[in-house]
């Protein structure tokens, strides 16, 4: 019998051929995709043509998705993003998106079903953990891990310890995934699980829909996991079926799994919550933050860019107007969730509130375009980070928070809650 | 490899967006992005950096996003050596992947003062300030990671287990 293993474990002893992997043991794995963007597959495919092999190791298994600077927001992004797309037709990579069928990578990938539970994933991109949600083990790499990773399907790892953040009970209502998350970074900082994984469990996560979990795994980059894995149960299972390309499989940690630290939350301890500058951790309930006076709101991003994340933000925006000192930008994560968003009638209550909504890019979020702030401005914002000039100059300012809280505070002027509109 | 530079200090959590801001990522050449390295975090730092140069830092160096351009940017300002009381994981890879010397010893980061005069032997793990005179060792390198290193990074690696180096 192995040793009793967290579900992290078992995908990486799984993907290692071994029987059973330690904290701490340094692993060679065979991975199921490999990611990069336009930011990041550049290096990564002038490294690759370094190594010397011609083609990469199974084009079924590459992920390229333009999302960071595209549609191209100047020339340099244009010949990075051609330099990609180049690559992907000279190698025949399937999972290639054009714009107009590309999104955000970590809302399209999951919807796409490229991803799923049990997998073992690399991505050029920090918030790859996202696909934890699904029960997969997924994580942030370099460029060079992911050039490598394209020539031989492998990756070394070190087997992180993991951490279980058990959130029981009720939530209160307006409390969303993404207050979880916050609340959470919050309590153990932005280093309070580097070089571990995190799990999260417990009655409040599994009365979760899967879109707010995967707002919850992709910040766990955020206080410094390398995964943030969430079991598998109907919920996963109900998202999954029919839609991942490849069959997935369950992995659980036994009961006597060894945690390197349990955290115990009460779903009723957690409240709307806001971070403020400069790090997702210097977290404040939103209702100690209304003297904050924004001049742009954003909605999307590969953490509130899904259809759920819609559904919020227009529920709190129906029948308002946003005010007349704040720019909204309101940015579905996919071409799926766009045109959700118009099915729904949701497109009519964002213009109607004249928000501005856009065709999907990271742009705002990393301060890459369409909404880069001025000196001295605030945003308000459902990504996932607001350190120093991360939205545009050194001295404009971001507050994180949930589509509900951002959409209340683009009609307030200020941050403020639901129903503060009242 | 021995370096021997001048300190430049800083605190912590330092993120790749101060090391190399988003806005500039639309390359990814070294010499352009080593012009805006930590300009959002001291504007000073790329006219002050001097070739051999190093930087000490509190906890958690270089959190944030997986962007390479962090560590080639550090290096293409000139810097040899970055000492911390602990680094983010993605940049830690990327450090040991692109031959950036990266060393932890939270001892050292608590004595060495800016602008000091330290000396590194990445082999011992040895960090000397030469303007104090004191010693330190920092954490050793696991094996499988000191032979990345050894090999001239991930990349070099490969090459020789795939035999094409």
């Amino acid at each position: 019998m192995p040793r009793p293993m967290t579900m992290a474990e078992k995908i990486l002893a799984a993907h290692a051929g071994l029987e059973e992997v330690v904290p701490g043991q340094l692993i060679e794995c065979n991975l199921d995709l490999v990611l990069s963007n336009d930011v990041t597959a550049p290096i990564a495919i002038k490294e690759f043509k370094k190594i010397g092999v011609e083609k990469v190791f199974d084009p079924t298994k590459i992920a390229l998705v333009p999302d960071h600077y595209v549609p191209n927001k100047d020339i340099k992004s244009a010949e990075q993003a051609k330099m990609t797309r180049d690559f992907a037709r000279e190698q025949g990579i399937t999972h290639y998106y054009e714009v107009g069928c590309m999104g955000v990578e970590h809302a399209l990938l999951p919807e796409q079903g490229v991803v799923g539970a049990g997998d073992l994933i690399i991505g050029a991109d920090s918030h790859t953990c996202t696909y934890g949600a699904l029960g997969a083990f997924s994580t942030g790499v370099g460029s060079t891990d992911a050039a490598v990773g394209y020539a031989t399907g492998k990756a070394w790892f070190k087997v992180p310890e993991s951490l279980l953040f058990n959130v029981e009970g009720e939530l209160r209502p307006g409390v969303t995934g993404k207050d979880i998350i916050l609340h959470i970074i919050g309590m153990i900082g932005v280093d309070g699980a580097l070089y571990q994984a995190m799990e999260f469990r417990g009655s409040a996560i599994e009365g979760l829909t899967m879109d707010e979990r995967l707002s919850i795994s992709n910040m766990a980059i955020e206080a410094g996991g390398k995964a943030g894995l969430i079991p598998v149960d109907d919920v996963t299972r109900e998202y999954m079926d029919g839609r991942t390309e490849r069959p997935y499989t369950e992995y659980h940690s036994d009961p006597d799994a060894v945690y390197a630290k349990v955290y115990n939350i009460d779903a009723q301890d957690i409240v709307p919550t806001v971070a403020f500058p400069h790090l997702p951790s210097n977290t404040r309930p939103a209702s100690e933050a209304r003297d904050i006076v924004i001049q742009q709101s954003v909605i999307g991003s590969c953490t509130n860019g899904r259809i759920e994340d819609m559904r919020q933000a227009a529920a709190v925006l129906k029948g308002h107007k946003v005010h007349r000192d704040v720019r909204c930008i309101i940015i579905p994560a996919t071409q799926q969730v766009y045109r959700q968003c118009i099915k729904e009638g949701l497109m009519d209550i964002f213009l109607d509130a004249n928000c501005a909504v856009s065709t999907p890019t990271c742009g705002p979020c990393l301060g890459g375009y369409m909404g880069i702030l001025a000196a001295g401005e605030r945003s308000i914002a459902t990504t996932n980070r607001n350190f120093v000039g991360r939205m545009g100059d050194p001295t404009s300012e971001v507050y994180l928070s949930s589509p509900a809280v951002a959409a209340a505070s683009a009609v307030l002027g200020h941050i403020g809650l639901p129903e503060d509109l009242d | 490899m021995q370096f021997k530079g001048t300190v430049h200090r800083y605190g912590r959590d330092i993120d790749t967006d101060v090391i190399i801001p988003a806005r500039y990522l639309t390359t990814s050449e070294p010499s352009e992005l080593a012009k805006h390295c930590l300009e959002d975090l001291d504007v000073e730092f790329v006219n002050n950096v001097k070739p051999g140069d190093i930087i000490v830092a509190e906890e958690n160096f270089g959190c944030g996003s997986s962007r390479e351009h962090a560590p080639i940017a550090i290096k293409a300002a000139g810097v040899d050596a970055v000492i911390a009381k602990s680094f983010a994981r993605i940049f830690y890879r990327n450090s040991i992947n692109t031959g950036l010397a990266i060393l932890e010893c939270p001892e050292a980061v608590d004595a060495i003062k800016n602008g000091d005069v330290v000396s590194v032997d990445t082999e011992t793990g040895t960090i000397t300030d030469e303007t104090t005179g004191e010693s330190f060792t920092a954490q050793p390198f696991p094996p499988f990671i000191a032979d990345i290193i050894e090999q001239g990074g991930l990349l070099n690696r490969t090459r020789h287990v795939l035999g094409l180096a």
